[in-house]
């Protein structure tokens, strides 16, 4: 005969548990909070518009996040305009179109897998595919083949070098798989009732995507995206191995412009022993962190847009 | 069991009892439909020898029927008899499961809908659907009643208003949703959201009505609303419904069709197959012995 439980023993087991999950949530943000006031606390005195707006420099009072800040920016807006359409462009067919075939299935697996692999890896290959081009076009830049002025906006170069291109598309390599994924979870999420009301009205397969499909993952697809920038935008291996620069004075004008990045400027910092450096490492991950949340806030800005007929 | 199934036990579906129908026919002939005149008893569907399987299952064996046009026909039968399965197949819906495939005559309007050279896509425009539990798509009552037209055509924004005001009136929902037709079809009650479906479905001008189960996840107040309906469509489309209520076949058709384990028991006029059915499954499954 089965014995009955008591009451109150119940009751207590439902009180540990909420307990723990509560302090489970509070040590995440009290970790947080502690990081953030450090940051601030160090970095909010050397934080001003010249630091915003200098180059950098010996000096830490003279030292400002300029060139890194722009790069930064260049570089992950190129690396979220390639991988978005990339990404959902992939995830569509291989949710939408492709037929479950070993094809599929070897490609479905590999982007797991490539989810996966150490970024630094992703270095490399970029390294190899858009920095040197696998030396069909000669392995230094002097031979590089060119179109446009390089002064101007429209100038390419093959190789790309150690440009914001070749940066933007490196990062881009990194965070498709995530876009990927992210988008087919959003895709699969979509009732196939609503598919079926599509195509039973005389809908092409397309219109179903574009009308029914894509717009109701849209809020899931740009969840994903905004995790992915937040990712490209703190990573720094890749970049470091593409040869991202430290000492550039002058903004990206072009795809072809050299840059450096801000997570690069700030690890260069914090490994010098000066105190004055380490003040202006942490002002440079308060901008940081601002260009995430801009980041960010572009996102939730177009999932809100485009999320707004569904309300 | 005493019947041979693969020969239904009636001679052919298509007898006089059809001219009988208890609804007047309307004179004026769909607006589609090619070179059709509205004669008493049209037949808008015809299937000859149709048998369907999944991979190596045999859903539908050499069924014989014939489905007249601007009737009610309602398909019977236990679950899994294989009633869904050919009504997916008279819209192809069943081309989106990859093991489905179906042998025999499938004529609507004297065109073979098996045909691999068919256009699915108009197709499926001349035959609308209407689904089991309601799906409204995730946008304003408006969007949801022109999305069907907006596929095939371009409209004017007046064109498109009128096309939207008339199908939502026919389905009767025009009067509850009027004051807000750009507020979610989601804010919609289930049977609100079932009637908005059957005006998305007739807003691409279709020429037939295929309905599986549209009740079975409603409340009866909603289910009524949805009969009367479906009585009052029926004089300008070709309806086959799918229902597991015997009440609702008997109250909303004209014709009935039972299945039983793939096969076609018996069809014929509503009343017969439920006051004097010639078959004995039949009689069991109507008179509620089995099932």
């Amino acid at each position: 005969m089965a014995k009955s439980r008591s009451i109150a023993s119940r009751v207590l087991k439902d009180r540990t548990f909420l307990w723990a999950c509560l302090i489970a949530t509070n040590v995440a943000i009290v970790v947080l909070a502690v990081l953030l006031m450090s940051i601030f606390w160090q970095g909010w005195d050397t934080l001003s518009w010249k630091f915003v707006t200098s180059f950098a420099s010996r000096k830490p009072s003279e030292a400002g996040i300029l060139a890194p800040l722009m790069g930064s920016v260049w570089v992950c807006t190129i690396c979220g305009l390639v991988a978005l359409p990339l990404g959902v462009g992939t995830a569509i067919y291989l949710e939408e179109f492709a037929k479950r075939t070993w094809f599929t299935k070897i490609v479905q697996t590999n982007i797991m897998n490539l989810a996966g692999v150490p970024s630094i890896v992703y270095g490399i290959l970029g390294l190899t595919a858009f920095a040197r081009m696998f030396g069909v076009f000669g392995t230094n830049v002097d031979d590089a083949i060119t179109l446009g002025n390089e002064e101007g906006f429209f100038f390419l170069r093959l190789p790309f070098g150690s440009s914001v291109l070749a940066g933007g598309l490196t990062l881009m390599l990194v965070i498709l798989p995530v876009v990927i994924i992210s988008t087919q979870e959003a895709l699969r999420a979509v009732p196939s009732s609503l598919r079926s009301g599509a195509l039973a009205l005389g809908a092409t397969p397309w219109q179903t995507v574009w009308g029914i499909t894509l717009p109701a993952a849209i809020p899931g697809i740009m969840t994903g995206a905004i995790l992915s920038m937040s990712r490209a935008i703190g990573e720094s291996a890749p970049l470091l191995v593409l040869g991202g620069l430290l000492l550039v004075f002058n903004t990206p004008t072009n795809l072809m412009s050299d840059f450096a990045i801000l997570p690069l400027q700030i690890y260069n910092w914090a490994g010098r022993p000066q105190d004055e450096f380490h003040a202006i490492a942490a002002s440079a991950i308060i901008i940081q962190l601002c260009v995430l949340l801009l980041f960010n806030g572009i996102a939730v800005f177009i999932r809100q847009k485009l999320q707004k007929p569904l309300q | 069991m005493q019947s041979e199934p693969t020969t239904p036990p009636k001679p052919a579906p298509t007898q006089s009892s059809f001219g009988l129908g208890h609804r007047a026919e309307v004179p004026h002939a769909l607006s589609s439909g090619p070179g059709q005149a509205a004669t008493p008893m049209q037949m808008a569907i015809a299937v000859r020898g149709f048998s369907s399987w999944y991979g190596d299952f045999q859903a539908l064996k050499s069924l014989e029927l014939d489905i007249p046009a601007r009737h009610v026909t309602a398909f019977i039968g236990p679950s899994g008899c294989g009633k869904s399965t050919f009504l997916r197949w008279i819209n192809r819906m069943n081309d989106t499961i990859p093991s489905a495939r179906a042998e025999g005559t499938l004529d609507l309007h004297g065109q073979n809908l098996l045909e691999k050279s068919l256009d699915v896509v108009d197709l499926r425009r001349r035959v609308g659907m209407v689904f089991q539990k309601p799906n409204p798509f995730p946008k304003s009552i408006y969007d949801n009643v022109a999305f069907g037209p907006r596929l095939h055509k371009t409209y004017s924004r007046a064109e498109l208003d009128e096309l939207v005001e008339q199908s939502l009136r026919q389905a009767s929902i025009w009067n509850e949703v009027k004051d807000r037709l750009h507020a979610s079809a989601l804010s919609l009650s289930g049977g609100q959201q079932q009637r908005l479906c059957i005006a998305r479905a007739i807003a691409v001008g279709p020429e037939v009505l295929l309905m599986d189960e549209p009740c079975s996840a409603l409340d009866p107040k909603s289910t009524l609303a949805i009969e009367e309906l479906i009585e009052s469509l029926a004089d300008r489309y070709t309806i086959v419904i799918v229902t597991h209520n015997m009440q609702q076949a008997a109250r909303v058709s004209d014709e009935t069709a039972f299945f039983f384990e793939g096969r076609l028991i018996e069809s014929g006029k509503t009343e017969m197959i439920f006051t004097k059915p010639r078959n004995k499954q039949t009689e069991d499954y109507v008179t509620g012995r089995f099932g």
